[in-house]
């Protein structure tokens, strides 16, 4: 049997989609091309005023956080060892994996001097929160790939099958650690920003805010993934497992919301929520569509049914895509004197990168055992 | 120890002298077209590492008046943008002056989201660009000569010295005179600033951000840091041992379970055993 599954070969079977996210990914790649010989400012709106745009807000803010699926449930399935999650386990730590290999190529376009990115490891400014992230997002993208190793050697290279398997707990406990540090130290960049970051957004105590919105987005991000893998490679996660698992997020989003509630009324901001400025419309958009919509639907009779919980897996996501943005831009408008758009350029390639991710994800499904009986 | 420059604006007549010394000591180009260095269109950019800004405003609400602030960094005492750095791109020195190592530097920008001032600036329009501000001519101050901008002004706005000196002289000088409006800028934003500065008109009118926070930037990031590795350890810990008790008890629940199954297949086989001891063991195994 498993000499079989060695003999078979590579296969990657090409439908219209598929064809589409390649042109996709294709055009990001001209894009870049543009970027690097010409300078950032030939492709991007990024100024003086807006050092930091889509790329950073989008590729990194919200790539690494959508890709907390996988150190959540590393956590549950690996650590905690609930045996129910472990048919997603290796799903959503693939989806990691490739979420942060996309962050890496998505901040490595936006550095301006990127034959220098491997300063940080021999000239260390560990007062910045940057050190920390930057070290723990190294660590935990090759950690990943240790992990992954894992699965391809279940099929080539089978002689170090033994020796990752050996390694496998290591992996998975320092994964777990270091990925929640790097993503409450996201939020950590912010702790500067006093008096800058509009007072909705900024807070004492905003790395807790990241951290606890990267661990509820990742069973909504796993309802997605499994609701569009489910239609793609004929396998459907049970909807009991979605469910509880989508539950163990609701709690987790109940607490960020009580915490942000409690710090807004701490500092004296919760009656500036009554205003009409744009920053209010945002925050209250934010909070409906991705924490009071989600957490309803999860404790409702709603979550039983798979089309809802994708309403609810979309909206969690959203609100998260949304708090970073608004974190990075909608938050910092007022005190940059301007607001920023992305050109479709920058657009671009932020969807090319998540195209690019979706058919290397779909390629490693057909052709390793991703999805478990 | 640490200089300083105090910057009475009072005196300034925005000839420009000082924008064009510091384009010549540091090799600047000009980029009026997009950039201005000098009026009322002033900014600071790549190209340019000191401005001088012009104000139209009525002084006491009837005369208008011209005013002319020379801007450029400040060389905070604590500066943010050093404690942003992750490569140690931005360093202050003994002297006072923050300065730049473009070797060091990655171009993630995080500087300039950091600093309040606004100051560092980057050039967009070169595939290999570096980061520019300011450095106070950090060539002439090892020397112990002022400033290529301070050197040159023909009004004498600026003056170099120690910043504590400049700092009392400041003081008297705002204390003696009821012109000038009671606040050293630089004395306290952002924990106190190398470049200090006194004037006539209120700074919020002539393009101060006087909202600065007073508390030094870094003192917000430091503490998170330092307790950073000291979390991750204890947390390393805490989940192996979640790792090796859940895996113990998945481990029993098994064993119970075979367990059980053998029992209740020998007391099937065996009619004396009590059969209500069985039902407690089948609970716990569901």
């Amino acid at each position: 049997m498993e000499s079989e599954v060695e003999n078979v070969p590579f296969r990657f079977s090409i439908t219209f989609i598929r064809v589409l996210l390649f042109l996709l990914a294709l055009f990001a790649f001209g894009v870049v091309a543009v970027r690097f010989l010409f300078g950032l400012s030939a492709v991007t709106n990024l100024n003086d005023d807006w050092p930091w745009g889509l790329w950073i807000g989008f590729d990194v803010m919200c790539g690494v956080a959508l890709a907390g699926g996988g150190y959540g449930t590393a956590l549950l399935v690996h650590v905690f060892h609930i045996e129910r999650f472990r048919p997603i386990a290796r799903g959503a730590m693939l989806t990691s994996l490739i979420g942060y290999l996309l962050v890496m190529a998505g901040l490595f376009l936006d550095i301006g001097r990127w034959w220098n990115f491997w300063r940080p490891f021999v000239s260390w400014g560990h007062d910045s929160v940057l050190f920390e992230v930057f070290w723990c997002i190294s660590a935990y993208t090759i950690i990943q790939v240790l992990e992954f190793c894992e699965i391809i050697t279940e099929r080539i290279f089978r002689a170090f099958h033994k020796i990752f398997v050996a390694i496998f707990p290591v992996l998975v406990i320092v994964g777990v650690a270091v990925p929640m540090m790097h993503q409450a130290s996201l939020g950590g960049l912010y702790l500067l920003m006093d008096g800058r970051l509009h007072p909705f957004w900024w807070s004492p105590i905003i790395f807790v805010f990241f951290l606890l919105s990267s661990f509820y987005v990742g069973p909504a991000m796993i309802v997605l993934e499994s609701a569009v893998g489910g239609k793609i490679l004929q396998h459907a996660v049970s909807i009991d497992v979605l469910k509880r698992l989508a539950r163990i997020g609701g709690v987790v989003m109940l607490i960020y919301l009580i915490l942000r509630a409690t710090d807004l009324i701490l500092r004296n901001e919760i009656g500036n929520l009554l205003g009409d400025s744009y920053e209010v419309f945002a925050f209250r958009a934010e909070v409906v569509i991705g924490l009071i919509i989600p957490i309803f639907i999860v404790f409702s009779p709603l979550s039983n049914n798979r089309a809802w919980l994708i309403v609810y897996g979309l909206c969690a996501s959203l609100g998260v895509f949304l708090n970073r943005l608004n974190v990075v831009v909608t938050g910092m408008a007022r005190e940059m004197g301007s607001f920023y758009y992305p050109t479709i350029y920058e657009i671009a390639v932020s969807v090319g990168l998540v195209a690019a991710g979706i058919l290397v994800y779909m390629f490693i499904c057909e052709n390793f055992k991703i999805v478990e009986e | 120890m640490s200089k300083g420059v105090l910057v009475n604006l009072t005196k300034c007549i925005g000839c420009g002298g000082c924008t064009v010394a510091c384009k010549m000591y540091n090799d600047n180009k000009w980029v009026d077209d997009r950039s201005p260095s000098s009026g009322e269109n002033a900014q600071l950019a790549d190209e340019n590492w000191t401005v001088v800004k012009q104000f139209k405003l009525f002084k006491n609400d009837d005369t208008q008046v011209w005013r002319f602030v020379k801007h450029q960094c400040l060389h905070c005492q604590s500066p943010s943008c050093v404690s942003a750095c992750f490569a140690r791109a931005f360093q202050k020195t003994d002297e006072g002056a923050v300065v730049y190592f473009p070797d060091n530097c990655v171009g993630c920008r995080y500087c300039m989201i950091a600093c309040p001032f606004k100051v560092p600036k980057f050039e967009w329009q070169t595939p290999i660009p570096v980061v520019t501000k300011c450095v106070m001519c950090y060539g002439r101050l090892k020397d112990g000569k002022s400033p290529a901008c301070v050197s040159v002004c023909p009004e004498g706005v600026m003056k170099f010295g120690e910043r504590e000196s400049l700092l009392r002289e400041a003081k008297e000088t705002i204390a003696n005179d009821s012109r000038y409006v009671k606040h050293i800028y630089g004395e306290e934003e952002a924990g106190g600033t190398s470049w200090i500065y006194i004037s006539d008109v209120p700074f919020e009118k002539i393009g101060f951000n006087t909202n600065v926070v007073k508390k030094p930037l870094p003192s917000y990031t430091s503490f998170y840091m330092k307790c950073t590795p000291i979390f991750g350890a204890i947390w390393v810990i805490i989940l192996t041992a979640f790792y090796f008790i859940t895996k113990r008890r998945n481990t029993i629940k098994k064993q119970s379970a075979e367990l059980s199954y053998k029992k209740t297949t020998e007391n099937n086989s065996d009619q004396n055993q009590n059969l209500p001891e069985n039902k407690i063991v089948d609970k716990k195994i569901e």
